[in-house]
């Protein structure tokens, strides 16, 4: 037996795999098809202080192997999670770990403490790269001083493991990274989605509500790869890898670039068993390469 | 929640109704589970470099001796061209069954089922299933010209077929809403209907007016299908909701029409 288990900070995964927020609802969906007992972890909806109704409809373009979506974090606000959602999913066999968000450093401030409160949320994911909402989001991911305030502030009310999402839309994604690394954050998960547009020449319309919404899905792989190994070569903290994961090469290429764990979105909307045949095919390639641990794959790309 | 299924079908087969609709039987290995009207698949289309997500299309017709499964497709885009193209014995991978079905009738219901373009297939299979008498079921199908409509003949046994096209080509010349079994809404105690957005709300707006009972199948953009990506919503009294795992089927005093 290979050993697939890996650490990101205090939270102890029994595989590297887990599913990205957005994309794997509450983890109730996925219980419609499989145990999520086997997934590493599950990334659950971005959730705000408040209700929110999101963008309006249409919502979502399908583009060349990809997707733009301006979902804009719908959700019925962390106070009906913690009443309503939390009570039905937290003794799945898998770390649950909630997506924070919030237009101002106090919402998020407010939504981290009431999830703190949460015996079976033993990490929090910190959204500062939505790129779908008018105020907060990714506005707190594309400059330093906003990037660093929310993550010192966040940190000062949390304990547990701190993760920080990062936008991929930034000149320098390593600068954000090492901002957040400095003001105590445990992990960086990336990358967000891309900012992208599609039009419909015939009707001479955009494709979106909104106009402009985020690129997810292959399309965006090898950009994300690249920013998960700059950022590895940057930060001393585990990287999380994201961004068009499609099957267990792709992960395993992330894991090589220096990612302790990775994140499956838009696949799932293809098919929801991909998260659980990645950690299959990454069983696999350790039995095949002859490697014990999923660990002598990290960072070790040869050069 | 119920259980879902992310399977491979074979195409038993694939025949064309009309020049754009196409009826596609799939086989299953597996013994298939239970399925109503108003649910749908996810139907992947394979080798294309310009088509990522699946699409979605309603079941036509189940048949569980048999374990088969049947859509009606209609030419809209790319992804349903290259469904259409499918041949006996290919694969294809389906996620299903999705979504929530139909209100099915009480016994001493009277009942309008009204379609049109990719909307037939649904109300033909509640017609089927809805255990009525034939004369309490009056289907009416609305397409632009003759040759747009498909021969729904069969179904003669589940209700009284009845037909617009735009053109007068065939049946009544109009809408469905024109047509003069729609004069006499009325007399049904449960309309349904699904069909191109327009024609659905000028039903579901007679039919709220005479305060009627009425479900009308949305087909909104999807992606996941099964409740994970909230692209789907649509927005209702109880706020948005995704059409895929509340709908496809809402009554209309749910929805903001
Ligand atoms: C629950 C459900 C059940 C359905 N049942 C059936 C069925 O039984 N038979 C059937 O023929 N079709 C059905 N449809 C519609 C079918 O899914 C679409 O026609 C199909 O996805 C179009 O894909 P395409 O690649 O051919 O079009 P594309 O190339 O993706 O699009 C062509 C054009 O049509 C527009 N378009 C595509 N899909 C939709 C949509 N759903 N609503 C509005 N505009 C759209 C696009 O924006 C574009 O302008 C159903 C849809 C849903 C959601
Ligand atoms: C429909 C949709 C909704 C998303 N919602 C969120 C969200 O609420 N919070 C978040 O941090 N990321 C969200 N994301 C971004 C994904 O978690 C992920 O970062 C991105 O899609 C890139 O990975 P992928 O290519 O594997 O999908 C969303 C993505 C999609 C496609
Ligand atoms: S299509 Fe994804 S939630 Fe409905």
């Amino acid at each position: 037996m290979v050993d697939l288990n890996v650490k990101i900070h205090d939270l102890e995964l029994k595989n590297p795999v887990m599913t990205a927020s957005g994309t794997s609802g509450f983890a109730e969906e996925l219980t419609d098809f499989y145990d999520v007992g086997q997934l590493g972890a599950v990334l659950l909806k971005g959730t705000t202080l408040k209700n929110r109704d999101g963008n309006p409809y249409p919502r979502m373009a399908e583009t060349a192997s990809g997707m733009l979506n301006a979902v804009g974090l719908q959700n019925k606000g962390i106070d009906y999670f913690i009443e309503n959602i939390y009570p039905r999913i937290k003794e799945y066999n898998t770390p649950l770990i909630v997506n924070v968000n919030g237009s101002t450093v106090e919402e998020y401030i407010e939504v981290t403490e009431k999830v703190n409160e949460l015996d079976k949320i033993p990490a929090i994911e910190l959204n500062i790269s939505c790129p779908n909402v008018k105020e907060g989001g990714m506005s707190f991911g594309i400059s330093c001083p906003s990037a660093e305030a929310v993550t010192r502030e966040v940190r000062r009310v949390y304990d547990k493991t701190l993760i920080v999402k990062l936008s991929p839309n930034v000149t320098d994604i390593t600068e954000i990274a090492k901002a957040v690394e400095g003001q105590g954050a445990d992990s960086v998960s990336l990358v967000n989605t891309f900012l992208g547009m599609a039009i419909d020449s015939e009707k001479r319309i955009p494709l979106l509500s909104t106009v402009t919404g985020g690129l997810s899905g292959p399309a965006i792989k090898p950009i994300a790869l690249r920013m998960v190994w700059q950022v590895y070569n940057a930060v001393k903290i585990p990287v999380i890898g994201m961004g068009g994961i499609m099957n267990a090469a792709d992960a395993i290429e992330f894991l090589l670039a220096g990612a302790t764990a990775v994140q499956v979105g838009t696949a799932i909307f293809k098919d929801p068993f991909i998260p659980v045949k990645i950690i299959t095919g990454i069983e696999e390639y350790l039995t095949r390469h002859k490697m014990q641990s999923v660990n002598e794959l990290i960072g070790c790309l040869q050069m | 929640m119920s259980k879902k299924f992310v399977e491979d079908f074979k195409v038993a087969e694939n025949i064309a109704l009309n020049s754009s609709n196409f009826l596609i039987k799939l086989v299953s290995p597996k013994k298939l589970p239970d399925i109503k009207p108003g649910q749908f698949v996810n139907i992947e289309v394979k080798n294309s470099d310009e088509i990522f997500l699946r699409r979605p299309f309603s079941i036509f017709e189940i048949d569980y001796q048999k374990n088969t499964l049947s859509l009606i497709i209609k030419i809209l885009g790319r992804g349903s061209k290259k469904l259409t193209e499918l041949k006996a014995g290919d694969t294809v991978n389906l996620v299903y069954p999705l979504g929530k079905s139909f209100t099915i009738p009480q016994s001493d219901d009277r009942i309008l089922l009204i379609g049109g373009g990719s909307g037939v297939a649904p109300m033909l299979f509640l017609a089927k299933e809805s255990g009525l008498n034939r004369e309490n079921v009056d289907i009416l199908l609305g397409a632009r010209s003759r040759e747009d409509h498909v021969d729904a003949s069969e179904y003669s046994k589940y209700g009284n077929l009845h037909f617009t096209t735009e053109d007068g080509s065939f049946g009544e010349k109009g809408f469905v809403i024109h047509h003069s079994v729609f004069q006499q809404i009325n007399s049904y105690s449960k309309v349904y209907t699904c069909g191109p957005d327009a024609m659905m709300r000028a039903v579901a707006k007679t039919a709220k007016d005479e305060d009627i009972f009425c479900e009308v199948s949305l087909e909104n953009l999807m992606a996941c299908g099964f409740g994970v990506c909230l692209c789907c919503i649509e927005p209702t009294q109880k706020g948005n909701l995704c059409v895929c795992t509340e709908g496809p089927v809402f009554n209309i005093k749910e929805l903001k029409w």
